[in-house]
């Protein structure tokens, strides 16, 4: 059985949600069976040289679709979201470690900033009721996903950057007096580097999903280069793509800002 | 069916498809593709004496028609591939090229002193990378820095010994024939373009290192007529690339003067696209009654 491969997929629902977010379904039946919460496929965006990589929001095994909430951040990503319903997405999938599934005791804490949100969603379901998702967006009309989360059982709470909605401030801000077993955690680099410190703090496993620029997505041209930390303590560059995108906190060397 | 084999510096490839080094790693991440015997061979990713550990991130943007990298050869060091990974290469029945890099003319002797007694079929002198500050494309942009270079590995391997040249100077020709003088059994052009991309809201250029090497289907005009201008001053064998991504673009190679050809970028917006590319050759052939390959190398009719 192959990890990861090449598939067609039919593309069976794409609308534009808010904040120039595309949320698309795509019928994959072979790349669905195979994928885990947290990891990513490569799409393939007609001339252009390189696939762009996007995390799974959703898993549907049984139906055989995957989904895709991606930002529309320029031209390639554009074109994706041109696509229309019964196109064919060409993807290369699955990749990378998913999110590793422990730390239920205590109840699970998902921490999403933006267009960091989506990839916790299909690992926050089997925490169900048991998990919490502190969501920081730029304002209330960027806020995505929502009724998404609470439809599993999860508590969603918001905070915005402009106070139009929920907490004014941080996300970081509505967790510190949480209690929690597990962190995931997905989002701007600066808000993973908080989270990841609070975690550290309560003792607490952390995981985030990282990105970076990337060009082949299996590990082979060592493009999307991170700085890790070994068990030795020795600090070496890692990858996104192979050894990520879903990393315990203690092994990332975060960069000044 | 015509007859794919060609034969370069003594080694015998089944067919010209190679895959280029830096793109296709030690090859493991593809063989879950296809069985990488299907490949005429493999270049692997550069090699030092001691590991490597490259450049700080991004080192990846995107451009018109291609990609900039600057990886800055990141690598486990040549000892580590001799044992970890060599001896599964042997065993997926393609050829395979070690590409060798180094910071000084030592460093690129013992590291090929090191592979001359291993299994490797050919070395692949990379002089030519543009993403290091030292080494790298400093012994590559002058015809004294590629012949002290090459003559001095010459003389400490006996393995079949290919020059890789950068297209960053002003008359490649004379740096082939400067590989060739000192002892080359091949070359193999061309490496990146060194280019860079600013981002226009930041001001900061897209890559941290600054600058990079530009590669894919943007590249293959300037490598075609670089391996047509060789092909004209050398005897040695070439072996082509710079942004073929699809099999018209590997027959154009060959015609400019290649005796195979390279292909790197394109696996990554389609990992199949070696085997591809080699399946339209192999038609090509046929459909042109063409008995072998070979025949195509330099066989582009100039205009007077």
């Amino acid at each position: 059985m192959k990890k990861y491969d090449v598939f067609n997929a039919e593309i069976i629902s794409t609308r534009m949600a808010a904040g120039g977010v595309c949320d698309m379904s795509v019928l994959a039946p072979f790349a669905a069976r195979l994928a885990k919460p947290g990891q990513f496929a490569q799409l393939f965006v007609p001339g252009k040289t390189l696939r762009r990589p996007v995390s799974f929001c959703g898993i549907d095994a049984a139906g055989g679709t995957l989904r895709f909430v991606f930002q529309v951040r320029g031209e390639g990503t554009g074109r994706l979201a041109d696509m229309k319903k019964g196109d064919t997405l060409n993807m290369l999938a699955p990749l990378g470690n998913g999110f590793e599934p422990c730390g239920a005791r205590g109840g699970a804490l998902f921490v999403g900033g933006g267009i960091g949100v989506p990839p916790l969603l299909e690992a926050s379901k089997r925490f169900g009721s048991g998990a919490v998702l502190a969501a920081g967006f730029k304002d209330k009309k960027s806020i995505i996903l929502k009724e998404d989360f609470e439809k599993n059982g999860c508590k969603v709470l918001v905070a915005t950057d402009d106070g139009s909605y929920g907490h004014h401030g941080l996300v970081t801000d509505m967790i510190e007096g949480l209690r929690f077993g597990a962190v995931y955690a997905c989002g701007p680099l600066p808000m993973l580097k908080a989270v990841s410190r609070i975690a550290e703090n309560k003792n607490v496993l952390c995981y985030v999903s990282m990105e970076e620029r990337m060009a082949c997505g299996i590990g082979a041209c060592l493009g999307c280069a991170v700085k890790l930390r070994g068990e030795n303590g020795a600090v070496h560059y890692g990858h996104v793509c192979r050894d990520g995108p879903v990393f315990d906190s203690r092994e990332v060397v975060w960069p000044d800002p | 069916m015509a007859d794919l084999k060609v034969n370069i510096a003594g080694v015998s490839f089944k067919n010209p498809l190679i895959t280029a080094s830096g793109t296709f790693g030690f090859g493991r991440e593809y063989s879950e593709f296809y069985p990488l015997s299907k490949l005429g061979g493999i270049s692997c990713k550069g090699l030092t004496l001691r590991g490597r550990d490259g450049n700080p991130p991004p080192r990846i943007a995107e451009t018109a028609g291609g990609m900039l990298n600057s990886v800055g050869l990141q690598n486990p060091g040549v000892d580590y591939f001799i044992k970890n990974e060599l001896p599964w290469l042997k065993k997926q029945g393609t050829v395979i090229i070690a590409n060798v890099a180094g910071s000084t003319v030592e460093d690129y002797c013992e590291t090929a002193e090191r592979l001359d007694g291993t299994g490797i079929d050919m070395v692949e002198l990379n002089i030519s990378c543009p993403n290091v500050k030292q080494g790298g494309v400093q012994f590559g942009t002058t015809c004294g820095g590629v012949e002290s270079v090459t003559s001095a590995v010459r003389r400490r391997c006996k393995k079949p010994l290919m020059v890789k040249l950068s297209p960053n100077v002003s008359d490649i020709t004379e740096t082939a024939a400067a590989a060739e003088s000192a002892g080359a059994d091949a070359v193999s052009m061309i490496n990146t373009l060194t280019g860079m991309k600013i981002d226009i809201n930041t001001r900061r250029p897209v890559l941290r290192n600054n600058t990079g090497g530009l590669s894919g289907p943007a590249v293959l005009p300037v490598a075609v007529r670089m391996v047509w201008q060789a092909h004209k001053r050398v005897k040695i064998p070439i072996i082509g690339m710079g942004g073929i991504s699809k099999w018209q673009d590997s027959v154009e190679m060959l015609l400019a003067g290649a005796s195979a050809v390279q292909v790197g970028t394109a696996a990554f917006s389609d990992p199949y696209a070696p085997l591809k590319i080699l399946d339209g050759l192999l038609k090509y052939l046929d459909v042109n009654g063409i008995g072998s390959v070979s025949e195509l190398t330099g066989a582009a009719l100039d205009w007077d």
